[in-house]
């Protein structure tokens, strides 16, 4: 089963400490929404706002239509994955995954048998006789999996339910989740502090940060046009360049920056339309930069740099630059594993203007 | 070199002498009660059941053993289900004045035995209760109720808070997530506070005697025979005593930490 997830305005104040403020939030049935942000951003909250294990302080909570703001956890269509497994140390793995079904009144033999399918589909039916203790993290991981879908929720919750694996168990579990929710089609809700995890799984991403929602969208959207400073800095390597909006015309406008004065189309203004005179923070990827103009399409040159460091990443070089013009922080670069770069070089500085965002800046 | 052996000899001389200090008294209790004669005291003149033949076919002692036993039992799974459920709320809970609840609930381990018998041998008095092995069930659920209370309370660590989340997520009431998960989960501990309750209970005296009126516990029956002298019939009931604690101890040992320590 699956439902749609409504969050409308939801605050909540611990004290003196605001976790959550008036974040409202639409999520469709069947999608694998991933909650990202630093820790204290309030996404854990949100997920136990969402499972009933805390109310919020204003705001509403809706699954499937119903209202759920005040709804016990155990009277709502989800079920929580519990960063630590939480398994019943006590009991087997086909109790551990009966447990809820056992709470509905299921006879011995029939969630006997449903445990078991669900223990299959995690990989796991011939331990179904072994206890948690007996089993590696990664295995307790599919067996709070399977006992957490077991009772067929509408939402499924996951509290950072990979971070205590270690990096290569952690991208092989990123694929069966995503290959299970698929197939059992469930919403799924899951929180995370690791970008690259969340790009692996996610359907949509929610960029949180101080309680507040920084960007919702797909994967590519939050990186290739992020709507805020903070999700540019925390999708990946970014390069932050100040500027200031110096003429706009229908579709596109000119930016003076200390590297040179680029024309933008008004779509790459994605967190509000340009106006003359506006302050404003240029983000490029690393891997935009073009060292020399003769890459594909058209590009705009931003001056030439001279080559601080650079350090071979496999995938391509990770270059240091220091531009020419001006003394401003050197900028970081991904050149291409054809490219010759030597330290102490200088390289002319290219960027497709399509691929350049630009941000309100902050602060002045 | 000699050093050394002259220091290790020194430390298995102290180590000898510290066992033989512990457990040289019971060791005489035992030895005597084998005794061929009317005195428990040297010399040993030769072994013999005849003393423990005495003590099975006492009517008086058998039923004072049964005594016992049922207020050990009895008073045990009271102290254990009471110090239980304080300690679930005291720990799951935030419950007004938790520091001064604790407090008061481990209170009575300070108090000498004495003074818990004569308050309640007053209150009794005051209530027109009369005295009877329910009374002396009422003193040791009294001073088991501390122990317990504090040997499960140690015990419920904050790693047990999410289990009992995810059983209340999946479904689960408080009374089925105390009794299918956060009960069995403690039940090292919840033994561990269980038979020691029971040993205590079972080597009570001063309560029990107090409290106690036409039937009596073990220990007080054991001090109305000291009464008349010493006795290697007082000899072989005390040895049985101290087989029954040293059985509890050992199955505790063997079945609850031998189990643990595998986990």
């Amino acid at each position: 089963m699956t439902a749609s997830v409504t969050i409308e305005n939801v605050s909540k104040i611990f004290g003196a400490f605001t976790a959550l403020d008036n974040v409202s939030l639409d999520i469709r049935a069947g999608e694998f929404i991933v909650l990202l942000g630093p820790s204290g951003c309030g996404k854990t909250t949100l997920l136990s706002i969402l499972g009933g294990f805390q109310s919020p302080s204003a705001g509403r909570v809706t699954i499937a239509g119903q209202d759920m703001t005040y709804v016990a956890p155990a009277k709502r269509p989800t079920t929580t994955m519990f960063q630590d497994y939480a398994l019943f140390p006590h009991m087997r793995l086909v109790d551990n995954v009966g447990f809820g079904l056992r709470m509905r009144g299921l006879a011995k033999a029939e969630r006997d048998e449903k445990a078991l399918g669900f223990l299959d589909l995690v990989g796991l039916k011939a331990s179904a006789g072994k206890r948690p203790h007996e089993l590696s993290g990664g295995q307790r991981q599919r067996v709070a999996l399977a006992r957490a879908l077991a009772v067929d929720p509408d939402v499924l919750l996951l509290d950072e339910p990979l971070g205590a694996l270690d990096l290569k168990l952690r991208r092989q579990m990123q694929d069966e989740l995503k290959a299970i929710q698929k197939r059992v089609g469930t919403t799924f809700v899951h929180v995370t502090h690791d970008q690259e995890e969340a790009m692996a799984i996610a359907d949509r991403i929610v960029v949180m940060n101080q309680g507040r929602i920084e960007d919702f969208g797909p994967p590519s959207e939050i990186y290739m046009r992020p709507r805020s400073l903070f999700s540019a800095g925390f999708m990946g390597e970014v390069n932050f360049v100040s500027g200031r909006v110096a003429a706009t015309d229908a579709n596109s406008a000119r930016v003076e920056t200390a590297l040179g004065s680029l024309a933008l189309p008004a779509g790459n203004f994605t967190a509000s339309s340009p106006k003359a005179g506006d302050r404003i923070t240029l983000t490029i990827r690393p891997e935009h930069f073009r060292a020399d103009d003769r890459a594909e399409g058209p590009t705009v040159a931003l001056g030439e740099a001279r080559v601080a460091g650079s350090a071979f990443f496999g995938t391509h070089y990770r270059c240091h630059l220091q531009p020419c013009a001006t003394d401003s922080r050197a900028l970081v670069a991904h050149l291409p594993q054809s490219a010759s770069v030597r330290e102490g070089e200088i390289v002319p500085l290219a960027v497709r203007a399509a691929d350049v965002v630009a941000l309100p800046a902050t602060g002045g | 070199m000699l050093r050394q052996i002259s220091a290790s000899v020194l430390s298995w001389t102290y180590l000898v002498f510290v066992y033989a200090f512990i457990f040289l008294p019971v060791a005489v209790l035992v030895l005597f009660s084998f005794q061929d004669g009317r005195l428990p005291v040297p010399p040993f003149n030769g072994f013999s059941l005849q003393w423990y033949e005495a003590v099975f076919a006492d009517r008086k002692l058998m039923a004072a053993l049964g005594n016992s036993m049922v207020v050990a039992l009895i008073s045990s799974v009271i102290s254990v289900l009471l110090g239980f459920l304080a300690a679930y709320a005291l720990a799951r809970y935030k419950l007004p004045g938790s520091a001064l609840q604790r407090g008061l609930l481990i209170a009575p381990m300070t108090v000498s035995y004495l003074i818990i018998a004569l308050g309640l041998l007053s209150l009794m008095n005051a209530l027109h209760i009369p005295l009877s092995l329910l009374t002396v069930c009422i003193g040791h659920v009294v001073i088991n109720l501390p122990l317990c209370f504090a040997i499960i309370y140690a015990s419920m660590g904050d790693h047990h808070i999410n289990i009992e989340r995810a059983a209340r997520d999946l479904g689960a009431n408080d009374f089925k997530v105390m009794a299918l998960v956060t009960a069995p989960m403690l039940m090292p501990s919840i033994l561990a506070a269980f038979f020691l309750s029971v040993t205590f209970s079972w080597d009570e005296f001063i309560i029990a005697f107090l409290l106690s009126r036409f039937d009596v516990t073990l220990p007080v029956e054991i001090w109305s025979m000291l009464r008349s002298g010493l006795n290697p019939k007082t000899n072989a009931i005390g040895s049985l005593v101290f087989l029954a604690s040293v059985a509890v101890l050992l199955f505790l040992e063997l079945s609850l930490f031998g189990r643990t320590k595998k986990q």
